[in-house]
């Protein structure tokens, strides 16, 4: 199995990305963000970081990558892809995912090992979290808000298409978003689209996912949790399935 | 060479931090009576031919596509600006 990971100018997650692919079991493929091909790979993980700088609106000038347009296509025609953090944004801005990110409700940029509930497994990321499991994973970002109109949302949570919503138990955060970190509509941290193959999310699986560097996992010791590698697992198992 | 401003502002039901930041450090700085400020963004765009109506069809459809995010932003106004010394 091979997952590419694109790089654009300003990721800064890409090795981590690649670093969870391999963990995973799979082959990271580098793919460049000026790439008119995407390498017959098997998944795409877009990587978070601040791409272009975040100059315009996050996401907003690697939506016209050249990589992108095959991503876009590929992504329609069904092939798995995962957007972290400003790879999430940078699904929002490509109309693959509905709604978009804007600042953090309190103004600041926050960092803190972030319990997760998992909402859907029914997807190409999730199959193999259960339904109702809290993980932790780490999450850093300034642009995190999660914002879409009342109607998108409904249809969000119709369709059961939140994936992963933000709950409880953070170590620490600004008075008010001790659960919610960053004021995030419905507590929503991640989302897939009417099919699950393509899903976002801000907080970062690829940083939880080897004993020792994850976050800490309570009753487990310090430094311990390796949630995060299930949403590359996952991906295997869905692509053998 | 006439240039055109496209303004760019948050939809009125986006909550707006930065905007929110500016009104709440105002106060501080002894500048009284603003009740709320939102923060938008001011693109100037300098055209290579005349400002005619293909061209504004052309800059409108850039600022729904590029210049905004229609989910969360709105272009509320373009216009043409009065050439220098014209």
């Amino acid at each position: 199995m091979r997952i590419g990971v694109v790089t654009f100018p300003g990721s800064l997650d890409d090795r981590d990305a690649q670093r969870a692919v391999r963990l995973a079991g799979a082959e990271p493929v580098a793919l460049w963000h000026g790439d008119e091909d995407i390498a017959d790979v098997d998944a795409i993980v877009l990587p978070g970081g601040f791409s272009y700088g975040d100059y315009l609106r996050a996401g907003a000038i690697s939506r016209f990558a050249p990589v992108m347009e095959k991503v876009v296509d590929a992504a329609r025609g069904g092939l798995p892809v995962l957007g972290i953090c400003n790879g999430f944004q940078i699904l929002c801005e490509s109309h693959l995912l509905p709604g978009s990110m804007i600042k953090n409700a309190h103004r600041s940029f926050i960092c803190r090992d972030q319990p997760l509930r998992v909402e859907s497994t029914r997807t190409a990321w999730t199959t193999e979290f259960t339904e109702g499991e809290i993980i932790r994973v780490p999450l850093k970002n300034q642009d995190g808000q999660y914002v879409a109109d009342a109607r998108t949302l409904e249809e969000l949570e119709g369709e059961g298409r939140v994936v992963f919503r933000y709950t409880a138990g953070a170590t620490h955060g600004p008075e008010g978003f001790e659960s919610n970190p960053n004021g995030s509509r419905s507590d929503i941290a991640g989302i897939t689209n009417a099919y699950g193959n393509v899903v976002g999310l801000m907080p970062h699986p690829e940083h939880a996912v080897e004993a020792g560097f994850g976050p800490d996992e309570p009753g487990a010791g310090t430094r311990t949790g390796t949630d995060g590698l299930r949403m590359f697992t996952s991906v295997l198992r869905s692509m053998v399935g | 060479m006439p240039r055109v401003v496209v303004h760019v502002m948050p939809k009125p039901e986006i909550l707006d931090p930065q905007g929110k930041a500016v009104a709440s450090a105002l106060p501080r700085l002894g500048f009284e009576g603003v009740a709320s400020v939102r923060q938008g963004k001011r693109f100037e765009l300098e055209l290579a031919g005349p400002a005619d109506d293909a061209a504004l069809a052309m800059i409108r459809q850039a600022a729904e596509t590029l210049l905004s995010n229609p989910v969360i932003e709105d272009v509320v106004q373009i216009e043409v600006l009065e050439e220098e010394g014209a």
